[in-house]
C-alpha cells in the first residue's frame, strides 16, 4: 500500500525527536491521553466498583454487627473475637487448609505424570486425543458434575461400590462417613481440575529446548534421574504458576462439598467459604461473614507469599 | 544415536511405548468414564436407572428422562437466561478487555504503571471475599435477582486485560508507526491496524469467559432468588432438590443438557481455551 514511501521518510530523518520541544500537549498526545482514558474507563470503573470498593467494605462491615433489617452497630474487633471462639469457623479452617495441601499435592502429581508421559514417543493423533481426554472434564460445570459423583459415590447403588465388590472390597461409605468425606471431595475436585495444571505442564514442557535433553542425555542421564536432575528444574517456573494457581483456587472450594455433603456429615467438610456463605446469606450475619472472609483474604496472600519466598530457592529461570 | 534420544524433539523415555499408552488410556477412560456414564444413565427409563451392572448401552433406550426434565423445570427458560448471562458476557469482555489490553500495551498517559499493577493485583482477590460488599453495592442499585446483576461486574477482567496486552505487545510496533505517518490518528492506528489483527487474542478471552460463566455457581446462588432468575446449575441442583433419589436418569439428562453447550464450545474452542490456560503459566 504505502510501503514504497515508508524507508525514505525513515531514512531522511533517522534520528528525529519524536515531538517537537513541548510547550503543552500536542494535538496527538491529548488524543492519545483522551483515547488511553475512553479504553481504560469501563475496566478501572469496573474493578474499582466491584473489587476495590468491596475488599475496603469488607474490612470495614467486619468491624460491625449488622442483619440488614435493623442498623449497623459498631461492634470493634468483637466480630473477629466471635469467630475465632466459634468451633465451626475453626474446623473449616482446618478443613480447608487440609483440602487444599491435598488437593493441590495430588492435582500437582497426576497432571506432572500425565504430562510427562505424554511427551514421549507417539503418534501425534493419539497424543491429542489424550490431552482432550484430560483436559475435558475442566469444560463442565463443577456442580452438576458433583451432582453426577453424588450417585457414582453413593454407599448402597453407587457404580464404584459395584465395581470395588468385584476385587472383594466392601461397599466404602464414601460420603456418609466423618473419615471418607474429605477423600471423596478432593477426589472429585482433583478428577474436575487436574486437566488445568496438565495443560500449563504440557505448554511448559514444550518450552524446554530440546538440546538440553540431548546433552543430558550425551552425558548419560536416563529415565526417572533426567526428569529429576533435567526436566524439573527447567520446568520449575511452570510448577510455581500451577501451584499458584491451585491453591488459590483450592481455598476457595465451593461447589463440590456444597453439593456432594453440604459440609458433613458432622462439620467434617464444611470449607470457609460455605460458612461465609451461611453465615451471611442464611442468617444474614454480614459483619461476622465478612470478618471469616477477611481472614481468608489474609491466608490466601501469606500462603502465597510465603510460596513466592520458598520459591527463590528452587525455581530456576532459563 | 541421536535417533535413540529423540525423535521430533520429543523425550525418550524409559518406559517402553506400550506401557505408557496403557497407563495414558487407563487414565483417560477415568476420566471420561463418569461422562460416558451420565450420557448413558440418562437413556435410560427411570425405573431402569438403578439397575446394576450398569450397562453402557442401555437395553431399552428412552428418551422418558429428557422429557421429565422439560416437565419438572422450564429449561428453555434457564438455557435462555444462562446464554443472556454468559453471551453478554463474554461480548463484554472481549470489548473491556481489548480496549483496555491495548491502552496498557501500546498508549502512553500518566498513571500507567499503577494503574496496570491494581489489575493485575485484582487477579489476586477471591471472589467470595468481596461477595459481601457487591452484593450490598448490587442491592443498592436494585440489582439483585436480576440478570443485570449477575452480568454487570462481570465485565472487567483482569486476566483477560493481562492476556490482551500481552498480545498485542506481541504485533509488530512498526506497523502502528507507519499508519502513524500516514496521518492516522490513535484512534485510527488501533481501528484499522490493531483491533484486525486482535481477534484470535479476542477469542481466547471470549471462550474462556464462555466456558467460566455457563458453569458458575456461586454467584447466581446468591444473586438469583427466585426461580425465573435461575441459570442452568443452579436449576439443575434444584432439580435434584426436587426429587431426592426418586430417579436418577431424570438428574443426569438434566445435566446431559446442560453439557451440551459446554461441550459444543469445547469442540470448536478448544484451541483458544487451551493457549488461554497455557498462556498463564508460560508467558510470564
Amino acid at each position: 500500500m504505502t510501503n514504497t514511501q515508508i524507508p525514505p521518510a525513515r531514512a531522511e530523518r533517522p534520528a528525529a525527536p519524536p515531538a517537537p520541544a513541548p510547550k503543552g500537549p500536542s494535538a496527538r498526545d491529548r488524543g492519545t491521553r483522551l483515547l488511553a482514558t475512553l479504553f481504560l474507563a469501563p475496566t478501572i470503573v469496573g474493578i474499582v466498583v466491584f473489587t476495590v470498593v468491596p475488599i475496603v467494605g469488607s474490612v470495614i462491615l467486619s468491624l460491625f454487627h449488622w442483619n440488614v433489617i435493623e442498623s449497623p452497630s459498631y461492634a470493634g474487633l468483637s466480630n473477629y473475637g466471635e469467630v475465632f471462639g466459634d468451633e465451626t469457623v475453626l474446623v473449616s479452617f482446618r478443613n480447608t487448609l487440609v483440602f487444599m495441601i491435598l488437593a493441590v499435592a495430588l492435582q500437582l502429581l497426576v497432571a506432572l505424570a500425565l504430562a510427562l508421559t505424554l511427551n514421549g514417543r507417539m503418534p501425534g493423533w493419539l497424543r491429542s486425543v489424550f490431552r482432550s481426554a484430560f483436559f475435558f472434564p475442566l469444560v463442565l460445570s463443577a456442580a452438576s458434575i458433583s451432582v453426577v459423583m453424588k450417585y457414582l459415590f453413593n454407599q448402597d447403588f453407587g457404580v464404584i461400590n459395584w465395581l470395588l465388590g468385584f476385587v472383594g472390597i466392601a461397599p466404602v461409605p464414601w460420603l456418609t462417613s466423618e473419615n471418607a468425606a474429605m477423600a471423596t471431595v478432593i477426589l472429585v475436585y482433583v478428577w474436575q481440575q487436574f486437566g488445568f495444571s496438565f495443560l500449563l505442564f504440557v505448554g511448559g514442557l514444550n518450552n524446554i529446548p530440546k538440546e538440553i535433553h540431548e546433552a543430558a542425555a550425551l552425558d548419560g542421564a536416563t529415565g526417572l534421574r533426567k526428569h529429576l536432575t533435567v526436566t524439573l528444574p527447567l520446568l520449575s517456573p511452570t510448577l510455581l504458576v500451577a501451584s499458584v494457581v491451585g491453591i488459590i483456587n483450592a481455598l476457595q472450594v465451593f461447589e463440590q462439598p456444597y453439593v456432594l455433603t453440604n459440609g458433613g456429615p458432622g462439620d467434617s467438610t464444611r470449607t470457609v467459604v460455605m460458612v461465609i456463605y451461611e453465615t451471611a446469606f442464611e442468617q444474614l450475619r454480614f459483619g461476622e461473614a465478612s470478618a471469616v472472609g477477611v481472614l481468608l483474604f489474609v491466608l490466601i496472600m501469606a500462603v502465597t507469599a510465603l510460596q513466592f519466598r520458598l520459591s527463590r530457592r528452587f525455581v530456576h529461570y532459563q | 544415536m541421536s535417533q535413540a534420544t529423540l525423535t521430533s524433539g520429543r523425550v525418550r523415555h524409559g518406559l517402553a511405548p506400550w506401557a505408557r499408552i496403557a497407563g495414558l488410556t487407563v487414565c483417560a477412560l477415568l476420566t471420561l468414564g463418569p461422562v460416558v456414564w451420565t450420557v448413558s444413565t440418562s437413556l435410560r427409563t427411570p425405573a431402569e436407572a438403578f439397575n446394576l451392572p450398569p450397562q453402557l448401552i442401555p437395553a431399552n433406550p428412552s428418551t422418558e428422562a429428557y422429557r421429565g426434565v422439560f416437565d419438572q423445570i422450564d429449561v428453555w427458560l434457564l438455557a435462555l437466561n444462562s446464554t443472556l448471562v454468559t453471551g453478554l458476557i463474554a461480548v463484554g469482555q472481549m470489548i473491556t478487555a481489548g480496549l483496555a489490553g491495548y491502552a496498557f500495551a501500546r498508549l502512553e498517559f500518566r498513571f500507567k504503571k499503577p494503574l496496570f499493577g491494581l489489575v493485575l493485583a485484582t487477579m489476586m482477590v477471591p471472589l467470595q471475599v468481596t461477595i459481601v460488599p457487591v452484593f450490598l453495592v448490587l442491592k443498592s442499585m436494585s440489582l439483585t435477582d436480576t440478570l443485570l446483576g449477575l452480568i454487570i461486574p462481570a465485565f472487567p477482567t483482569a486476566f483477560g486485560t493481562f492476556l490482551m496486552r500481552q498480545y498485542f505487545l506481541g504485533m509488530p510496533k512498526d506497523l502502528g508507526e507507519a499508519a502513524m505517518l500516514d496521518g492516522a490518528g490513535p484512534w485510527r492506528t488501533f481501528r484499522s491496524v490493531y483491533a484486525p489483527l486482535a481477534a484470535p487474542g479476542l477469542a481466547i478471552v471470549g471462550v474462556l469467559a464462555f466456558n467460566y460463566h455457563w458453569n458458575e455457581f456461586f454467584r447466581p446462588l446468591i444473586l438469583e432468588t427466585s426461580g425465573q432468575n435461575y441459570t442452568l446449575p443452579l436449576g439443575l441442583v434444584s432439580l435434584q432438590g426436587n426429587l431426592g433419589t426418586g430417579s436418577i436418569s431424570v438428574v443426569l439428562a438434566g445435566v446431559v443438557l446442560s453439557m451440551i453447550p459446554a461441550v459444543a464450545v469445547f469442540v470448536v474452542g478448544q484451541r483458544p481455551l487451551r493457549e488461554g490456560i497455557t498462556s498463564a503459566g508460560v508467558n510470564r
